[in-house]
């Protein structure tokens, strides 16, 4: 079936469509092939982050023994600095994990197949102040359907930000290295308020009372967040600190505010790199943007295809991958959103030489270009104009 | 002790602020996620246990002695578990009952397993778990047990691994110092194929109290029943008072079926007690037919036959619903008929009318229906 408005490809629409079947064979593959080594991956995994969120905040709270108001010789902020810091990467990590390669993956249904009454996307909870049932929504079926076709998938831009020349030029773009920086570091709180519901609240389409219930929603969610890292942990600390203040001076306000610190640096931590993977997977140089009348009546085949030109892959080793929640393989996980993300690295090998034989671009770079193009690309954006990828995508 | 009592609550409440504060730090997890990790039988938010002892009973039967973790309640003897299994990555639920005797001074329950052909489950727990696997439980259930006081007489009548309530109880009633007057008789192959047989031996030889009829019904080297079966001239031979008992009765449908009659024309049905291993179905109608099933819930409308139970007509679309047994004994796979009409496979008997409990592992579509699943 031809869309309104073809792609840019040079493939007949029967040579699209056979590569969709190949495609498709190589995900029915794929799907057959789970078993044991799989559950016992995510099970390690899970372990493996829990255990190491909990070491971080108790390293956390360790380097505050080191607290230059501590009589003992290695007192002192250097140290207290030092052995925090290791705690707050650790926890950082822990987050990084617990957000992209365990949630992220379950949330997409991933793990359904396991029939593990504990690992089911539809009651998973996340570390994000976003609601898993909210991002569920506006990612799986917003972004994951729409996958950037401009004015449709909200996250072309994430609504602030001209990512391709497609998008029409507006003076509030010339701040966009701004949002860019600002939303890095808070993308965690970004993504809670990335709602098709706000949009459509702007435009009018959605009541106030109903938009409300969202964000009460929302808030509830991000509560629990801000009470855990913010409040709860820094109070435990400081109460331990109030009893030691009874014998040496230990101001507990000073291990409150110190906790909390590390607990935000942590978060930050975890924002930078989920907000640089992410980045990474649809707005470097050569990734396509498309226009609704490209997807209307869509084929399979169409649709692989889109998925393929709309995403791209970032180089690296395993731990690399596991840390990018397997989001290094974005095309991949565009491809087959519902396979688990350990067998991304399994099948891309037959991906890009599937893209290979049909002529069709395999966009897979380090994360120095991946990530520098998106920057220079948001530079260039912020202005009018911009360079369009190659009017026809070839290997 | 009013005073003690106040304290007691004042404990209570303590424990319950500082048990929500430690689940809020944890935050989307529960405490019990992270100490979970040091020991998965201290977890609060899902019941475990460790196999702590595996012991073949016969060449295709296994008792695997499991510790709780620290939520379990005590069974009574002749109650079922359900267990979960994970089987080349899927989770998969099954209802054994429970060999042991709650007596059991270690705190560790013990099911007997026998690898049924083709059964995948039975298969695994029989062959591939290892000590040291941890699984997930639930609390015992059922209501196939003695009474607590009133004094019986048992007449156990068992066959195969339908033995594993019955042990449970002569063990219970042992470690207890009352087995009354008990008679036994339990169809297995042969002799040296019998669950739990030098124990039953044993107890016959020491408890003058307690009659063991053994019935062997293979010949060796067949793996075809020749010989033995249940009538009731055998019963009166075995059991001469048997009207005054009470019978205990598990094994395969066939047995239970014949017993069911036995006791029904001798009027004594009231004293029959019955496990079934399998859900025991009628005939389904020649001229049944099955219908579109639509799961209101999730949205799912799909085709099934008359015959297909509707937890695998769900199961088969892509659901995951809750289950146990899957034969009809745990309830835990009920749910609400919103419209149209279902066949219990068991009676025959058909539901038609709205908000309906329907338990869909034992009943299929007759004609359209509407589940709220
Ligand atoms: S699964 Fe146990 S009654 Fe249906």
């Amino acid at each position: 079936m031809a869309t309104a408005k073809p792609l840019p490809v040079n493939l007949t629409d029967d040579q699209i469509d056979e590569f969709g079947r190949e495609m498709e064979a190589i995900y029915d593959e794929a799907m057959a092939s789970r078993g044991d080594r799989d559950r016992a991956y995510i099970l390690k995994l899970m372990k493996t982050q829990r255990s190491m969120a909990f070491i971080g905040r108790m390293i956390i709270y360790a380097s505050l023994f080191l607290l230059p108001t501590w009589p003992h010789a290695l007192a002192s902020w250097g140290a207290t600095l030092l052995v925090a810091g290791i705690g707050v990467l650790m926890l950082g990590i822990a987050k990084i994990l617990e957000n992209m390669e365990i949630a992220h993956n379950v949330l997409h249904a991933q793990w359904d197949w396991m029939k593990d009454p504990d690992i089911q996307s539809n009651t998973w909870e996340w570390d994000s102040m976003s609601p898993a049932d909210r991002w569920m929504h506006s990612h799986n079926v917003v972004h994951h359907t729409w996958t950037n076709v401009v004015g449709k998938d909200l996250d072309v831009g994430y609504g602030i930000m001209r990512v391709t020349p497609m998008q029409p030029w507006h003076p509030k773009y010339l701040l966009q290295p701004v949002y860019f920086v600002i939303l890095m570091l808070f993308f965690e709180e970004g993504v809670a308020l990335h709602e098709q519901a706000l949009v459509d609240y702007f435009e009018g389409k959605k009541k106030p009372k109903d938009l409300g219930r969202i964000l009460r929603h929302v808030g509830r969610k991000a509560w629990r967040q801000i009470r855990k890292d913010y409040l709860l942990w820094p109070a435990a600390g400081a109460l331990v600190a109030a009893v030691i203040n009874l014998f040496i001076p230990y101001p507990p306000l000073t291990v409150f505010l110190a906790v909390m610190a590390a607990n935000a640096a942590a978060n930050i931590v975890r924002n930078i790199w989920a907000f640089i993977i992410i980045f990474c997977g649809h707005f470097p140089d050569g990734v396509y943007a498309f226009t609704p009348d490209q997807i209307e009546g869509e084929s399979k085949g169409q649709w692989y295809l889109r998925q393929l030109l709309g995403s791209a892959n970032i180089n690296g080793g395993r731990l690399f991958h596991i840390l990018s929640g397997n989001l290094s393989h974005q095309i991949e996980h565009h491809l087959f959103p519902d396979l688990c993300s350990n067998h991304y690295p399994v099948v891309a090998p037959r991906v890009q030489a599937l893209a290979a034989r049909y002529g069709v671009p395999y966009n897979k770079a380090s994360i120095w270009r991946q990530f520098g193009t998106t920057w220079k690309n948001n530079l260039r954006l912020a202005l009018p104009g911009g360079k369009l990828p190659p009017a026809v995508a070839t290997a | 002790m009013l005073q003690q009592q106040s304290g007691n609550a004042a404990l209570g409440f303590v424990k319950n602020q500082l048990s929500n504060i430690a689940d809020m730090m944890a935050y989307p997890l529960r405490a019990s996620h992270y100490v979970e990790l040091v020991n998965p039988l201290w977890t609060t938010h899902k019941l475990q246990a460790k196999v702590v002892a595996v012991w073949d009973e016969t060449k295709d039967a296994r008792t695997i002695t499991l510790q709780p973790g620290g939520h379990w309640r005590l069974p009574r003897a002749g109650q079922h578990v359900r267990i979960g299994i994970p089987i080349k990555g899927k989770h998969y639920t099954r209802t054994y009952t429970i060999s042991s005797a709650p007596e059991r001074d270690d705190g560790c329950f013990t099911i007997t397993v026998k690898a049924i052909a083709g059964g995948r489950v039975s298969h695994h727990i029989v062959r591939n778990l290892k000590v040291g696997d941890h699984l997930p439980i639930a609390i015992p259930q059922g209501d196939f047990y003695l009474p607590d006081a009133s004094p019986i007489q048992p007449l156990f009548i068992t066959a195969g691994s339908g033995i594993t309530p019955a042990m449970s109880m002569l063990r219970s009633l042992i470690s207890q110092q009352r087995l009354p007057s008990t008679v036994h008789i339990h169809y297995a192959p042969h002799e040296f194929d019998v669950i739990f047989g030098q124990e039953l031996r044993q107890i016959a030889t020491n408890h003058q109290h307690y009659q063991l009829h053994e019935v062997h019904t293979h010949e060796f080297g067949d793996d075809k029943q020749t010989k033995g079966y249940f009538s009731l001239e055998q019963l009166e031979r075995y059991c001469p008072d048997w009207k005054e008992r009470d019978c205990y009765a598990c094994g395969p449908p066939g047995l239970l079926a014949a017993l069911e009659k036995t006791f029904e024309q001798a009027g004594r049905s009231r004293h029959l007690h019955i496990e079934r291993f399998l859900a025991d179905f009628a005939e389904v109608p020649a001229d049944a037919v099955g219908g579109k099933v639509r799961f209101a819930s999730s949205g799912v409308e799909v085709d099934a036959d008359s015959e297909t139970n509707l937890l695998r007509v769900a199961e088969d679309a892509g659901l995951n619903p809750p289950h146990g047994c899957r034969m009809g004994i745990c309830h835990t796979c009920n749910t609400t008929l919103k419209s149209g009409c279902v066949r219990d496979l068991r009676s025959g008997e058909i539901l038609n009318e709205a908000g309906a409990i329907v338990q869909t592992c034992v009943c299929a579509a007759a004609g359209d229906c509407e589940l709220e699943l």
